[in-house]
């Protein structure tokens, strides 16, 4: 029940992008690429002071049991929205004035708990393209099914009904930046799932350093496991 | 694609300065303590043609919410359940910073967020509204207009939701030869509780329920919780700031202490229990 799905981040899979990351995260299969700093087209939403952030969450029309319209609905325009919000608060924005960064979130194959896993993965994936960041974001999402608080629910028990929360977290400075919540939960219940969310999200996070390091550093992680 | 951008609410440097001295002193300009809020006025019954209505007032800002109950296929995957669909829309009218035009992402994110907490909490007993199940089910249309912004959409277009929808007549529907007719007669709505939006906001340190357009403009982030009388349904953090996990469990206590006075608010008004 304090299990994660296997969890699986590959660092630099788009060759074009700045920064890209390939997460799999149970059945989920979602791609994150960065573009930029770059020039701001249209021009006029430059900001003089700092750096425009954009995000787009996007499923593919074959990532669902049945087809998707390609065309964005109402929830991927929420989901873009929130996830840019949980990414915001770990970026040095001020350090990129009147330049755009684009993140691109495309979810391949999708299951429970897509918006996190696509955070996970972009926040990866702007580290990649070496944005000044304060911290990486984790995300992970804790729920209910047969009244009892768990883990990384998938879609299955998602649909069971119960509730769901998914949660984007900077362990280094203890702030949450994603909190949502689709379900009834007691006041009891609300205070273990959030420290439940939590705990997962730092599971993310060794998973996500470790996708860096092993891009980066691959042969010394090796060496250094190997000498262990 | 969504991007960052700024309230177009422009504070002036000085104003700025006051907001965060009263702060620093546990006030706010307008006076109010942290967790009080606005002045509430709910009126139902506002709308004749709708099947049901309600006006909400919270502070200076105003909303309408109507209701047309009919009916239309069941929504995939819940096939004998009646579908019910809340919708925002911020009126031209409501500030000099609106525009006529589709949706951006703020107003659809208002009205999934209002939908999610109505939807979350059950208030309606869905299963009660299939006609034919996995044909014909009820369709139940929540359709909002904010009227004049000042601030807290979130919970005024959420009371405005759950009171109309407590104020509501539904329609008894009758199949004859495959066909649906209106008998003309009206019956309760099957209803199961009362869901309650409290909006909070940090501002530096401070965090504070139902802010203005003002306090709104120098926000850091941004929560929106629905309780129940059994805990909380529903939860939507926003902008682009973060909280830590103690603010977090604070202003879920505050949510449910003052969603409470507006439940028992609901309950008085409309004379409906839940």
């Amino acid at each position: 029940m304090d299990e994660l799905r296997e969890v699986k981040i590959t660092v630099g899979t788009v060759k074009n992008a700045d920064g890209s990351a390939f997460i799999e995260f149970g059945k989920n299969k979602i791609l994150a690429a960065v573009y930029g700093p770059r020039e701001v087209h249209p021009k006029h939403m430059a900001l003089p002071d700092r750096c425009v952030l954009r995000c787009r969450y996007h499923m593919s029309p074959f990532s669902t049991d049945t087809r998707k319209n390609p065309a964005p609905s109402r929830r991927e325009v929420e989901i873009s929205k929130v996830m840019r919000e949980a990414l915001e608060p770990a970026l040095m924005l001020e350090d990129y004035p009147r330049a755009a960064i684009d993140v691109y979130v495309e979810v391949l194959q999708s299951d429970g708990g897509s918006r996190c896993a696509g955070i996970a993965a972009a926040s990866v994936a702007l580290a990649d393209a070496g944005i000044n960041m304060r911290d990486l974001v984790a995300a992970c999402a804790a729920g209910k099914v047969d009244e009892k608080i768990v883990l990384d629910i998938n879609d299955t028990e998602d649909k069971e009904g119960g509730a769901d929360m998914p949660v984007a977290y900077l362990p280094r400075l203890d702030q949450v930046t994603l909190l949502q919540l689709d379900g009834n939960l007691s006041p009891e219940q609300f205070n273990e799932c959030l420290d439940k969310a939590i705990s997962g999200c730092k599971m993310v996070y060794e998973i996500q350093k470790k996708a860096l390091m092993q891009k980066y550093f691959g042969n010394e992680t090796e060496m250094k496991e190997e000498t262990q | 694609m969504s991007s960052s951008k700024r309230s177009p609410i422009i504070v002036e440097h000085l104003r700025k300065q006051a907001m965060w001295d009263a702060l620093s002193r546990g006030k706010r300009l307008d006076g109010r303590d942290f967790g009080d809020q606005r002045p509430l006025e709910i009126e139902i019954d506002v709308i004749k043609k709708a099947n049901g209505s309600a006006r909400v007032k919270l502070g200076d800002s105003e909303v309408i919410a109507g209701i047309k109950i009919e009916t239309g296929e069941p929504f995939e995957g819940l096939e004998s359940k009646g579908a019910l669909i809340v919708t925002a829309e911020v009126l031209p009218t409501a500030s000099p910073h609106v525009e006529p035009g589709p949706p951006d992402e703020e107003v659809v994110e208002l009205a999934r967020v209002v939908d999610r907490g109505v939807r979350e909490s059950e208030m309606v007993d869905l299963d009660q509204l299939a006609l034919v199940p996995g044909k014909i089910v009820y369709t139940i249309f929540v359709d909002c207009s904010v009227i004049n912004a000042d601030g807290n959409l979130f919970d005024a277009t959420s009371y405005a939701t759950v009171a109309a929808i407590l104020s509501a007549r539904l329609p008894i529907f009758e199949m004859q030869d495959s066909k649906v007719v209106d008998t003309g007669q009206t019956k309760d709505m099957p209803l199961r509780t009362i869901p309650v939006s409290i909006t909070a906001i940090r501002i530096g340190d401070s965090v504070l329920i139902d802010p203005t357009a003002e306090e709104e403009a120098c926000m850091d982030a941004r929560i929106t919780i629905d309780t129940t009388p059994e805990g909380f349904c529903a939860i939507q953090k926003g902008f682009a700031g973060s909280f830590t996990i103690d603010q977090l469990k604070k202003a879920a206590e505050t949510a449910r202490i003052k969603g409470e006075a507006v439940r028992a608010k609901l309950r008085e008004l409309t004379g409906k229990n839940g």
